[in-house]
């Protein structure tokens, strides 16, 4: 096998690999992912808009794609970077391989690269524009570097606006008992898991577009609010803090998650900013900074809520911190029922073991009137 | 609990390798005993095994070399009063001598506290039925059984759930005694064996999960319940194969996200509702065909798999694990890898691990090979790569049985496909990787091969992956791509040179050529997340290389590879001294090795390791990344793997410190060998090689009979063999030559002497002994199966002198630098060479112990150029300790249904202990009483002697009646008996005579011993040595003592002579007469 296509870094470095995905050229910021599974739904993970993915575990392609594994309707990588693909599946619960998927849905995919080497690069440089370029050949190296510089930046990009849903949508929820409690989950990109965690709960869900005023919230007479996860820089989501900040007033339980997280971060006056190389994976160890206790949690996020910058005035406290770097996970407040987690509780891919979260915050909703 | 009140803690040790309990218990009681210092705690250890690097000094703060039963523990602990016991880092041997201290009393009459997990969790997942009680309390899956105390009781639940049935007996090891039924008649039998292999006479019964995939996580969690899962692993043969004789790969990769986290989230839940403090490994399995589930076991401690998953991600799990036990927890506990992040976090793989079983079937061909949920393997290999292909090969390469690759087929499966070929896959047995691999090469379709083995497709269509590039190699011409791609799939030179055609060398200079080299990439924990430097390495194809060189001198330690028998923990002991040694000397220590359950295979035993197959191939690429010209290699610790690369590593240019190849080559070339000790003078047994009967008879005739045979050039396993007669001879060289075609056989005088053994170390000039070892069983008799005593009891003074002279003047003569071993036997009075290894031996770790000399140390230095007199040492035999120390070997036998256990010269102990004392008897009787081959106290016993042993044994019967034992005995014997005047009990039937025969003796439990000599060439044909095999395996396998030496015998009768005396338990030091002078390595270390 030759190595035709070329992962292009905005440094200048090239790497050389096969493609496997769709044979057409892909760009956006590369960043890497730790999980040993999960390639499927760290594809169909709208947060990942915008981003070219590299999967740090080498072997991808090995149980195949099922639809049981999709985050949404789509995938929203940019593109994949892998260091070997098995195109020959293995599940009883798969309907085919990653390859073919991919092609589907237009994303392009390279294996053969030394994806260690590039997460290595990654961890010294921090995120990089790049672009993949399916068939290379022949293309001089100047040119191919150019092309990486052009690339639009993350923080450029209105990416929620495409991963948000049109319209309201109402969940079915089967079996419908749940205590008649209904959570209005703001859409800012959202991981299917979180509502399947809230539906296996037995609530009413209505899914709203992230674009929906405090105002048409609360219309719907939630008895729980959660603001989901989602691409992009949080900074250029003024109105979204904005309506937080109104639904702050409103009493009801809150629960955001990720981007849901930088938003309340932000509706509380606190400030982002960016990681030097972000967190993606399913293994960061996660403190809470009353208990002392530590959680596995699935990451996937670039930025930060700034740890300095929430005022205690605000009856708001870091409740949960990382143990690798120390930043932020976790907001709550003193005593209303709001909450919000910087990690995935739902997992998909990467641990259960924050399913708890959903339990808090429907116990919230239940005696929240 | 926290760190504040624990000061003091008693660390139990797992005693001596056996099958099922092997070198990952001296790695983690090693790391914990590190990890209590740290936390600033006391740590008494005892361990009854020598050989451990566990109880050098230095480790654990007070070292006891003692049985391992309750009464010495209990005299430990009154003398030592330490406030924790830690039973957790002993195996299944810590844990059960846990559960009898408590049941007896001792912990509460001492006040002492069971660290990290309590007693009722240990109960709770050793006692079958607890555990399913508490499984289904917390809404886990169990495979339907029943637990059953009878074969009535067993019968009734048969009714309730259908065929095939698994039996596992409670409370053993590596699943003694249990199997599967898939027959009524199994049902009976394996029932009966697994109720009597059950210390508590229990066993449970389940549904088959055969065919299903076998999964296991490496679980934590610390007081503030905190719960991490260090990595999970998968099994490539499906359960119905023991995960100790499982190919393993890990993480796992045919789980998806979902799977993997249902399977996480269930360990997480059961290790919560088990509430232990530490470390436990948890064994599912999974439906290939849905998300269903079973738990399987719990292991509420550090095990082979979590020594296995410690060094497939490089997340210490004993030493967190010990940390954790004492109050510690996870978010407290460094990582000792990134150095910045916590022991609260989940490894992240980004390079595929593959572990293969070594069993011993090279050295038992005859014994049955299938694989099943009772383990066989003694030891195991762990390859690395980025992929499962390549990671596979080099674990392939690493088995180092007699060099075979993939490639190599059984001559029974030559042609088209057969039945013969099947049988292998669909039974499991040692060689169903390479069977899967004719029947691709043969154009099966993986789906069949998946269907008749169980094996996940995606692990077959790996294989056939390789199949496809073995064809390309073979057809295509060889390009850089091509061989790029080769390499990226793990393909060796050796292996690509067979199907390119070409020698292994051009396929070196090719790659040199196209500038194809490994890089070698780090193992992290992180996947490259956070900076690290862990000095940890394996190589791949691939781009970066993070293994770049040091500057300054360096030396490579070549390790010991797999534990198998003749190869055991000792070499390693050896590595790592030498390593710690090339430390202290300001030089820079290299490891390569490729054994997962070691210390020397701990990161932080050397400056850098190098996790590799240790073939020419591998280590010659190490060495070229660290710079030939800078770097030595070390060939004498690593045991006759090492030892067999010097030669070729010499050639391609390394820098070989210690011996030379020369000294090697003439110690190991028979005939040149023969020549030496003739131009010194130096006797050995007279004898030749030949290559026909003839010439063998002429032989024989010449020096007398009994002859010693053996094949110069091994193979099979057809060994060694005293032969008495002509008759014998003819048979045994008929049947050598055949496997061995053409290769000479060699016929030596057998003398059946003393076996004596000398350790000494040689700068070139002078030579040091530290030691003469005297063995109780005669020649003849293995020197490793042999008990062994320091110092030497009864060689007169000439002997003694000659021993000391001939050993100076051959490691003269050899220009030994470094450490020698010389066996030698003394026949009628005279000393004879039997061998001479110029290399460390096995004794090693229990010399230096019992004499206080560091003797890996001072030849590591006199490799470096320090001689002997600079380092404080002269020539001759270092005083000797006025202890006596007793070195006996332990046997695995239960496990190896099929092989015969007599004892003879070729070896088959697995491990051994060591009785410490200062009297013979005492010492004698800690070291039968530590290798459990005591005599039992009162009873019957079976006497079946061979007329040639009868005079010899007479004496010895007479003491044994004395003792009164009553005695069962076979015709021939009784009649011997009954010539003295006694009676016996019973005259036991042959098998062939009707029952109650010799076997039904001992199945009924009506005796509590065996004694079985036997003469001659062991054919099964031949009259009378069935019945002795059947004995000598029912007694093995019921668990009583059997003597096959009289030697033997009459040491364990000595042994009960003096056992009113009793014995000392003192720490190991206090029977030293004077440590080593510290001084002398000082001094010279300047
Ligand atoms: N129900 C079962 N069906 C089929 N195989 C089984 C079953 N239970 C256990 N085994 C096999 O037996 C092996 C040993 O059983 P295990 O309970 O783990 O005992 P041990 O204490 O010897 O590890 C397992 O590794 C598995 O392959
Ligand atoms: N000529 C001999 N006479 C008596 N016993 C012998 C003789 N040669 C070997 N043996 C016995 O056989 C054992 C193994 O032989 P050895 O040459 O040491 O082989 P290995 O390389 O396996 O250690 C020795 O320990 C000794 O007991
Ligand atoms: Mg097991
Ligand atoms: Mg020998």
């Amino acid at each position: 096998m030759t190595s035709r296509a070329a992962l292009v870094l905005e440094d200048g470095s090239i790497f050389r690999g096969e493609s496997f995905g769709a044979p057409i050229d892909g760009e956006g910021e590369v960043v890497f992912n730790t999980c040993m599974t999960g390639y499927q739904e760290i594809a169909t993970d709208p947060s990942y808009g915008g981003q070219i993915v590299t999967l740090t575990y080498p072997l991808i392609g090995n149980y195949g794609i099922a639809h049981a594994h999709e985050e949404s309707r789509r995938p929203w990588i940019a593109g994949l970077i892998v260091r070997e693909y098995y195109a020959d599946p293995s599940n009883w619960n798969s309907h085919g391989a990653l390859g073919p998927f991919l092609q589907r849905h237009g994303i392009p995919a390279f294996q053969g690269i030394d994806t260690r080497a590039l997460t290595r690069h990654l961890r010294a440089r921090g995120t990089l524009r790049a672009v993949m370029v399916s068939d290379a050949v022949g293309i001089p190296d100047a040119e191919l570097v150019a092309r990486a510089r052009r690339v639009t930046p993350l923080s450029e990009k209105d990416l929620v606006a495409q991963a948000t849903i049109v319209k309201t949508v109402e969940w079915q929820v089967e079996p419908a008992s749940a205590a008649g409690k209904h959570v209005v989950v703001v859409d800012c990109g959202i991981k299917e898991n979180i509502l399947r965690s809230l539906a296996r709960r037995g609530v009413r869900i209505t899914e709203v577009p992230f674009t929906a005023s405090a105002a048409d919230v609360l219309a719907l007479r939630p008895d729980g609010i959660v603001v989901s996860n989602g691409p992009g820089d949080p900074a250029r989501l003024t109105d979204c803090v904005a309506t937080m900040s109104a639904l702050l007033t409103s009493r009801v339980p809150i629960m955001g998650i990720c981007l849901g997280h930088q938003i309340l971060g932000q509706a509380l006056g606190g400030t982002t900013s960016r990681l030097p190389f972000g967190h993606h994976g399913g293994n960061h160890p996660v403190q809470d900074t009353r208990t002392g206790r530590v959680h596995i949690t699935s990451q996937n996020h670039e930025f930060q809520v700034d740890p300095d910058s929430i005022d205690p005035k605000t009856g708001f406290y870091v409740s949960q911190i990382n143990l690798n770097d120390r930043s932020v996970e976790g907001l709550a407040h003193e005593s209303w029922p709001v909450f919000s987690v910087q990690y995935h509780p739902e997992g998909a891919p990467g641990p259960q073991d924050n399913q708890n979260l959903f339990d808090r915050f429907i116990s919230h909703c239940e005696k929240a009137q | 609990m926290n760190a504040g009140n624990v000061r003091k803690v008693l660390v139990i040790g797992s005693g001596p390798i056996v099958i099922g309990q092997a070198a990952e218990f001296d790695y983690a009681g090693t790391q914990a005993c590190k990890a209590l210092r740290e936390e600033g705690i006391t740590s008494v250890l005892v361990n009854s095994n020598p050989a451990t690097i566990m109880t050098d000094p230095g480790v654990a703060d007070v070292v006891y070399v003692e049985p391992l039963t309750v009464e010495v523990i209990e005299r430990i602990i009154a003398r030592e009063r330490p406030d924790g016991l830690l039973p957790t880092l002993g195996g299944q041997t810590g844990l059960n001598l846990a559960v009898e201290l408590s049941d007896a009393g001792v912990l509460d009459r001492h006040n002492v506290r069971l660290l990290g997990t309590p007693l009722e969790t240990i109960r709770n997942a050793e006692d079958r039925d607890l555990f399913k009680r508490l499984l289904q309390s917390i809404d886990e899956p169990v495979p339907p059984s029943g637990t059953v105390q009878s074969l009535a009781e067993a019968q009734t639940l048969r009714q309730e759930i259908p065929l095939p049935l698994v039996i596992r007996p409670a409370f053993t090891l590596g699943g003694t005694g249990g199997g599967i039924a898939r027959t009524e008649e199994e049902y009976v039998r394996i029932v009966e064996r697994g109720l009597q292999a059950s210390p508590i006479h229990q066993v449970l019964i389940e549904r088959s999960l055969e065919g299903w995939k076998e999964i296991e996580y490496e679980v934590m969690r610390d007081s503030a319940d905190t719960c991490i899962t260090v990595c999970n692993m998968e099994n490539f043969d499906p359960m119905g194969v023991h995960t100790g004789d499982s190919i393993v790969v890990a993480p796992s990769q045919t789980l998806s996200d979902k799977e993997y986290q249902m399977l996480r989230s269930a360990a997480l839940k059961i290790i919560r509702a088990l509430r232990i403090e530490g470390g436990c490994n948890i064994q599912l399995a999974l439906d290939p065909n849905s998300s269903n589930y079973y738990v399987i076991e719990v292991n509420p401690r550090v095990s082979r798999s979590s020594a296995l998953a410690s060094k497939a991600t490089g997340y210490p799990i004993a030493r967190v694990a010990a940390k954790i036990a004492v109050g510690r927890r996870l978010d407290e506990i460094a990582n000792a890898v990134t150095k910045k992040t916590s022991a609260a976090f989940e490894p992240a793989l980004d390079y595929c691990v593959v572990k293969i079983p070594r069993w011993p079937f090279d050295k038992f061909p005859s014994g049955d090979h299938t694989l099943g949920t009772q383990m066989k393997a003694t030891g195991e290999v762990m390859a690395i790569d980025r992929n499962f292909e390549a990671a596979l090969q080099k674990a392939v390469r690493s088995l180092e049985i007699g060099g075979r690759s993939l490639a190599w087929e059984s001559p029974a499966w030559r042609g088209p496909v057969n039945d013969r070929l099947w049988d292998q896959i669909e039974r499991a047995t040692d060689v169903r990787l390479w069977a899967i691999m004719a029947a691709l090469r043969r154009d099966v379709e993986p789906v069949e091969i998946c269907r008749r083995s169980g094996i996940d497709p995606w692990f077959v269509r790996r294989l056939q992956r390789l199949v496809y590039m073995e064809r390309r190699l073979l057809a295509e011409s060889l390009t850089p791509e091509l061989l790029r791609e080769a390499k990226r799939l793990g393909f060796s030179d050796v292996q690509v040179g067979t199907l390119a055609d070409r020698l292994p060398e051009q396929v070196r200079e090719a790659r040199d050529q196209w500038n194809l080299r490994p890089v070698y990439k780090m193992v992290d924990t992180c996947a490259a997340e956070f900076e690290a430097a862990t000095p940890y390495f394996y190589s791949t194809y691939e781009e970066e290389n993070e293994a770049l060189p040091d500057t300054g001198a360096a030396a490579l330690v070549i390790g010991s590879g797999p534990i198998r028998i003749g190869q055991g923990i000792e070499f390693d002991y050896c590595s790592v001294h030498s390593a710690w040694a090339l430390q202290q000397a300001g030089v820079q220590s290299l490891m390569v090795n490729s054994n997962p359950e070691t210390v020397s295979t701990d990161f932080d035993t050397s400056d850098r390791l190098y996790f590799e197959p240790l073939d020419e191939e591998s280590v010659r690429d190490v060495l070229e990344n660290e710079g030939l010209s800078r770097t030595s290699v070390i060939t004498q610790f690593g045991g006759q793997t090492a030892i067999n690369l010097a030669e070729p590593l010499a050639h391609a240019g390394a820098t070989l410190i210690g011996s030379d190849v020369e000294a090697i080559d003439l110690a190991e070339d028979r005939r040149r060998f023969e020549d030496f000790l003739a131009h010194l003078g130096i006797p050995q047994p007279p004898g030749g090689a030949v290559t026909k009967v003839e010439d063998a008879l002429v032989i024989a005739e010449n020096i007398g009979y009994p002859v010693l045979v053996r094949p110069s050039y091994v193979l099979g396993g057809r060994a060694m063999e005293i032969v008495y007669n002509a008759d014998e001879l003819v048979r045994y060289v008929t049947a050598a030559s055949d496997v061995s075609q053409k290769k000479p056989i060699l016929v030596d005088k057998y003398l059946e002497g003393r076996e004596v053994e000398v350790d000494a170390i040689c700068d070139g000039d002078d030579v040091l002994i530290p030691g003469i070892m005297e063995h109780i069983e005669r020649a003849g008799v293995h020197s490793g199966d042999s008990i062994a005593v320091y110092p030497a009891q009864n060689l007169s003074p000439e002997q003694e002198a000659a021993l000391i002279d001939y050993t100076v003047r051959i490691g003269r003569a050899l220009q030994v630098k470094g450490l020698m071993n010389v066996q030698y036997v003394v026949f009628q009075g005279q000393v004879y060479v039997l061998e001479v290894n110029p290399r460390a031996s096995r004794t090693v770790p229990f010399l230096s112990k019992v004499t206080a000399i560091p003797m890996v140390r001072i030849a590591t230095w006199i490799a470096l150029g320090r001689s002997l007199q600079a380092q404080g040492y002269h020539t001759g035999l270092w005083p000797k300790q006025s202890l006596v120390a007793i070195k006996a070997p332990v046997f695995s036998m239960a496990k190896l249904v099929g092989v015969d256990t007599y004892l003879g010269p070729e070896m088959k102990s697995t491990g051994e202990v060591m009785g410490i004392d200062r009297t013979y008897l005492a010492a004698l009787t800690k070291a039968l009483l530590a290798s459990r081959a005591s005599l039992p106290k009162d009873g019957n016993l079976l006497l079946s002697i061979a007329d040639r042993d009868k005079p010899e044994a007479l004496p010895l019967i007479r003491r044994l009646t004395e003792l009164g034992f009553g005695l069962y005995a076979t015709a021939g014997t009784a009649r011997l008996i009954e010539g003295l005047g006694v009676s016996v009990l019973g005259v036991a039937r042959k098998l062939r005579e009707g029952h109650p025969n010799v076997v039904d003796l001992i199945e009924q439990g009506r005796v509590q011993g065996v004694v079985n000599t036997v003469t001659g060439i062991r054919t099964p044909t031949q009259d009378g040595y069935a019945d002795g095999f059947d004995i000598r395996r029912t007694a093995t396998e019921r668990g009583i003592a059997c003597y096959t030496s009289l030697d033997t015998l009459r040491a364990a009768i000595e042994a009960i002579d003096d056992s009113e005396r009793g014995y000392s338990v003192v720490p190991l030091v206090e029977y030293l007469d004077s440590v080593e002078p510290a001084t002398a390595g000082d001094r010279s270390s300047r």
